[in-house]
């Protein structure tokens, strides 16, 4: 199980970064998303891996508990990533409809010193 | 009053001039007057305890690990200061309301003032130097804003920026000379530092703490070779020259002078640095404002004189010299205030302050006049007013000054400066208001209202009183402000008296005196050689350097940065992983200790799904709408793993956020390309691909790596475990760590979230305000658009589903304590109930049945949130503490209530409310007119009318 959660965690993580280094802005959006997932099941399984067992207290049985720590940091981690992918394809969006352009690199012209 | 309020007060009433902004000068005046007269009475309570010696404390201790406690204390010099400060600020208030015209933003003058008045007052009266050190880079933020308040002139804001730039990074070589002085003591308290003088100055740091402090007071008091922003920065307003260069601003390099002088005062590196510079400032400052024809300027250069007089009697270094610098300190507060005030009615009256182009106004503006008469006669040291006083006071101390052995160079030099200190004051007086009246002023001269004469007024009558009785008047004042500055110990021998017998100061004083005479009678030839001197321009070689600069960090950022920001990215990522290969390889590493779990069939399903969704993704990531798909699948198995994994938290947020993504980036591609081009090489490729790849085998060996190890250290999750229920009353740990434990943190995480969907919001509003909405208008969409928009089906089925889903999301809200759920993902559930109604109906028309603004709830959240965090204040217990008890209501069970369940509602609110409002806005831009539907479907069998107007736009579109 371990080896499934690494080895996923490894190729969303490369698929991720290849994408951000792609050279136009929607790419660059899907890396970042893919990443994110990467980071959030790195952070979750930094409190290690337990089946059957979630962070919900039970009156009656005494029972093993997963790391909750983790669990919390991830859950705002995701919404707050929601909110920085939506700021992103925002921003994105907006350079792409003022110059009907969607390179993520600024080239400045040499001679004149204006960006294109 | 307690000293936290008297420091808290300007910057409180900072608020109500800016809210005021439109009920006039009169309201903005008032209030700014109003918080100023609470806090100088607040000061005036603390005089008689002071008076007797007494220091009032008030102590708070911030982030005490780091020293960084909110300390206040109350000393003479303090009381002297921050009198100087209130009492002033109160006439330049009330001056100001009749020198600015109706034009000027009057809130905003007076915001700027009270924030820096705020400042000010934190400085004198702070007890930790770290605490200053904030309030000193308040003053120079404060006053850019405030040098810079005409924005429209150029001079202004030229002169805002050099004197940001030049006390800025004094300020900056101060915070490095303070911190070398906390380290020296062991505490960063004015209170402990003032006691340890031996340790101090014995300590080898003391030389580049002195020098480093240094800077910053020489800055800030305009001290030579510092002095040249001072005259740039007369581009403000009067009332602010008045305020920020007699008593204030360049009175807190004094100030701190006067403040540490009991410790580092008394060495031969003080006395040479300090007093040299003081002579040299004196001396020059005096000079050059003979020769300015600026009233202005004049008293710029000549108040960087008499800074210049009172930072050498600090660097004397002896008991009495301090003393007569105390006293100067209050005499020029109040005669430069008062000439300041004078140039400029006579400015506001006259339309000009060319001295070239006055005279004469002696009987035009009698009143005016006698003020500024008296002023410039005690700025001159003649008898009876205060300046006179001082001055003698000033001379006697350099009669006793040596310097390199040569007991004649200080005196001489220093009556020399006296003698045109006496010529400027004489020209000030002779040149504007003697000689012949003119008939070319600009506007036809007369005195102003009282408005404008009461508060230099008011000043010239203490110029007189403490010339006259000084003793009487300025006597205690000066001898408890002295002894705080000579650190409590037995004051010298001094008398505040005009007369002192024949002695060497007398005799300096009649013949600078005589001189100065001398001097303004040949006024007109000197100004000719003096013209023909070269002399450097300061101005220029200031903005040589600053252009310096600009071209050397224009030079490093281009070899930096050329725009290519998948570059960054890739170096990035090259070094990220390039320094974990450096910590693994020279760090150990543990053998596993923690068995792994089995992985049964249907995870590996799962993972085969994910890991084929996501290259599947680098594959076709071209295609952008296949892409999207893919990366939906890559979310859900994510989500399922979460589940899997005892995270059930985690795997509805991430399915509920999933979906809005989801929503988003199909909002966004509607406007984008739909394909990628190809346009990297396949050199490139490899590159990156071998980038990625080994990115991809650190990350996942190294949680690999974790996940099959026990926690090195213990974990402190066993104590969130334990006191979930008995402390925060919920048994679902996660979602008591959010609103409980940590719910600091959330507070601040639904306030970026609210900042994110705002920016978004103001994103779409700038950018539909260009061009973009005509080309977004005349677009041709990607796909053909569907012929009926908003089926019927869907309408009806999206009806249905609204109470449902927002029951679900009360479900899951209510449950969230003790179960799975909670604020965020019940927030996310009804985003998507009420984002369904959107798609089936259209934006327009579900835009028109809001009832509240998105940006409203984002608010609302915050502030609940907050509210029940402050609700802790009223019981006395820190802020988001909660409290939960249990409720019987017949006849349902008992339940449990939880003030964190309050908290979740504006995390609740905060979660909705973003998400809304960045779809909202992304949403905007598919707006087109016309585009409203009258009816919630188009096409509906119970209606008999076809809807003909929209099936002819449809087509008109396709």
């Amino acid at each position: 199980m371990e080896f499934l959660l690494a080895s996923a965690v490894g190729v969303m993580t490369a698929a991720g970064i290849f994408l951000i280094l792609r050279r136009r802005t929607f790419p660059v959006i899907l890396g970042l998303s893919l990443v994110t997932y990467a980071v959030n099941a790195f952070l979750f399984a930094t409190g290690r891996l337990a089946l059957n067992a979630p962070p919900v207290l039970n009156k009656y049985e005494d029972v093993a508990y997963t790391d909750p720590l983790p669990q919390a940091l991830v859950l705002t981690a995701i919404v707050i990533s929601f909110g920085m992918t939506a700021v992103i394809v925002m921003i994105a969006l907006s350079a792409y409809l003022t110059t009907k352009n969607d390179h993520i690199d600024i080239s400045v012209d040499k001679k004149t010193g204006e960006e294109r | 009053m307690s000293l936290f309020l008297i420091a808290a007060l300007p910057f409180l009433g900072a608020v109500f001039p800016a809210l005021l902004v439109r009920a006039g000068r009169d309201a903005a005046a008032s209030a700014a007057g109003l918080t100023t007269f609470l806090a100088f009475v607040g000061l005036v309570i603390h005089a008689p305890a002071v008076m007797r010696g007494e220091v009032v404390m008030a102590r708070f201790d911030w982030i005490p690990v780091l020293g960084l406690n909110a300390n206040f204390f109350l000393d003479g010099l303090g009381l002297l200061f921050a009198g100087l400060i209130l009492g002033i600020g109160l006439l330049i208030i009330l001056y100001a309301r009749f020198y600015l015209s109706r034009e000027d933003p009057v809130g905003q003058f007076y915001t700027y003032l009270l924030l820096f008045q705020g400042a000010m007052v934190g400085i004198v009266l702070s007890d930790n130097i770290l605490l200053l050190l904030i309030f000193w880079e308040l003053t120079s933020l404060s006053s850019f804003l405030l040098i810079g308040y005409w924005k429209h002139l150029p001079e202004g804001r030229q002169g805002a920026r050099m004197a940001l730039a030049v006390t800025g990074s004094g300020g900056l070589a101060m915070i490095a000379g303070m911190l070398i002085l906390g380290n020296i003591v062991g505490s960063y308290d004015l209170s402990v530092i003032l006691t340890q003088k031996e340790a101090i100055q014995a300590s080898p740091y003391y030389l580049p703490a002195l020098i480093l402090i240094l800077l910053g007071c020489f800055t800030k008091s305009a001290q030579f070779p510092f002095h040249f922003w001072l005259p740039h920065a007369m581009a403000a307003p009067t009332p602010v020259s008045a305020y920020l260069h007699s008593a204030t601003m360049v009175k807190a390099g004094l100030f701190l002078m006067a403040r540490m002088w009991p410790v580092l005062a008394g060495t031969q590196e003080w006395f040479y640095i300090v007093a040299t510079t003081g002579l040299v400032t004196m001396l020059i400052g005096a000079v050059i404002a003979l020769f300015k024809d600026d009233l202005k300027a004049l008293l710029a250069f000549s108040t960087v004189s008499h800074l210049g007089l009172i930072t050498m009697l600090l660097g004397f270094g002896t008991k009495f010299a301090a003393v007569a610098a105390v006293f100067h300190i209050i005499n020029h507060a109040t005669f430069k205030a008062a000439l300041f005030m004078s140039a400029g009615i006579i400015d506001h009256e006259t339309g000009t302050r060319d001295i070239k182009r006055l005279g004469g106004l002696r009987h035009l503006m009698p009143l005016t006049f006698t003020l500024a008469t008296v002023a410039a006669l005690s700025m001159a040291g003649i008898p009876p007013f205060n300046g006179f006083i001082s001055k003698e006071m000033m001379l006697d101390a350099t009669v006793h000054a040596e310097w390199l052995d040569s007991p004649y160079i200080v005196a001489a030099l220093a009556a020399v400066a006296a003698l045109f200190s006496a010529a400027y004051s004489f020209r000030f007086i002779a040149h504007v208001f003697l000689g012949k009246e003119r008939d070319d002023y600009p506007h036809p001269p007369h005195d102003p209202g009282p408005g404008l004469w009461l508060s230099p007024a008011i000043l010239v009558t203490l110029v007189i009183l403490i010339g006259l009785f000084s003793k009487a008047v300025a006597g205690p004042l000066v001898a408890t402000a002295s002894s705080a500055v000579i650190g409590g110990e037995e004051l010298p021998y001094y008398s505040l008296k005009l007369w002192h017998g024949f002695n060497a100061a007398l005799y300096m004083s009649i013949a600078a005196v005589l001189g100065g005479v001398i001097l303004l009678a040949l006024h007109r030839h000197l100004e000719r050689f003096w013209n023909a001197l070269p002399r450097p321009e300061a101005k220029a070689i200031f903005e040589g350097i600053i252009g310096a600069f600009i071209r050397f960090s224009r030079w490093v950022t281009d070899r930096l940065h050329n725009g290519v920001i998948s570059r960054y990215a890739a170096i990035f990522v090259f070094f990220t992983v390039g320094l974990a290969w450096y910590a693994y390889a020279t760090g150990t590493t543990g053998l596993p200790t923690r068995p792994t779990l089995e992985a049964p069939l249907v995870p590996i399903i799962g993972w085969i799904c994910l890991v084929a969704a996501t290259l599947a993704i680098m594959w076709f990531h071209r295609n952008r709408l296949l892409a999207l798909v893919l990366i939906g699948v890559v979310g859900l198995m994510v989500s399922m793993a979460f589940n899997y994994l005892s995270a059930p938290d985690l795997a509805l947020t991430q399915i509920s956020v999933e979906v809005v993504t989801m929503i988003l980036l199909l909002l966004s591609l509607n406007f984008m390309p739909t394909e990628t081009p190809v346009d990297s090489s396949t050199r490139r490729k490899v590159r990156d691909a071998a980038i990625s790849i080994v990115a991809g085998l650190g990350s996942g060996g190294l949680i690999y790596a974790l996940m099959t190890r026990d926690f090195a250290f213990p974990s402190i999750s066993e104590y969130h475990l334990a006191n979930s229920y008995s402390g925060g009353g919920g048994t679902n740990v996660v979602n008591v760590i959010l609103v409980d434990f940590r719910g600091f943190d959330t507070f601040g995480e639904i306030i970026v979230l609210g900042i994110a969907a705002l920016i978004i919001f103001a994103l779409t509003e700038s950018v539909l305000a260009t061009n973009v909405r005509a080309y977004l208008l005349n677009r041709k969409p990607h796909w053909p658009q569907s012929g009926d928009a908003h089926p019927l089906m869907m309408v009806v089925v999206t009806r249905v589903m609204m109470p449902i889903a927002l029951m679900v999301g009360a479900y899951i809200f209510f449950r969230g304590h003790n179960q799975p759920g909670g604020g965020f993902i019940a927030g996310l559930v009804v985003a998507i109930a009420v984002l369904m109604q959107y798609m089936a109906s259209g934006f327009a028309w579900a835009t028109e049945r809001q009832r509240l603004p998105y940006h409203g709830v984002i608010g609302w959240g915050v502030l609940i949130a907050a509210a029940t965090g402050l609700g802790a204040w009223f019981n006395d217990l820190p802020f988001l503490t909660s409290d939960f008890g249990y409720v019987h209501i017949e006849p349902l069970e008992e339940f449990e209530l939880a003030t964190a369940m309050l908290f979740d509602v504006g995390v609740f609110l905060a979660v909705l409310g973003a998400v809304m409002l960045a779809l909202e806005s992304l949403s905007r831009f598919a707006w087109q007119p016309g585009m409203v539907s009258e009816h919630a479907m188009d096409i509906n069998p119970m209606r008999d009318d076809p809807p003909s107007g929209a099936a002819e736009d449809k087509e008109g579109q396709a």
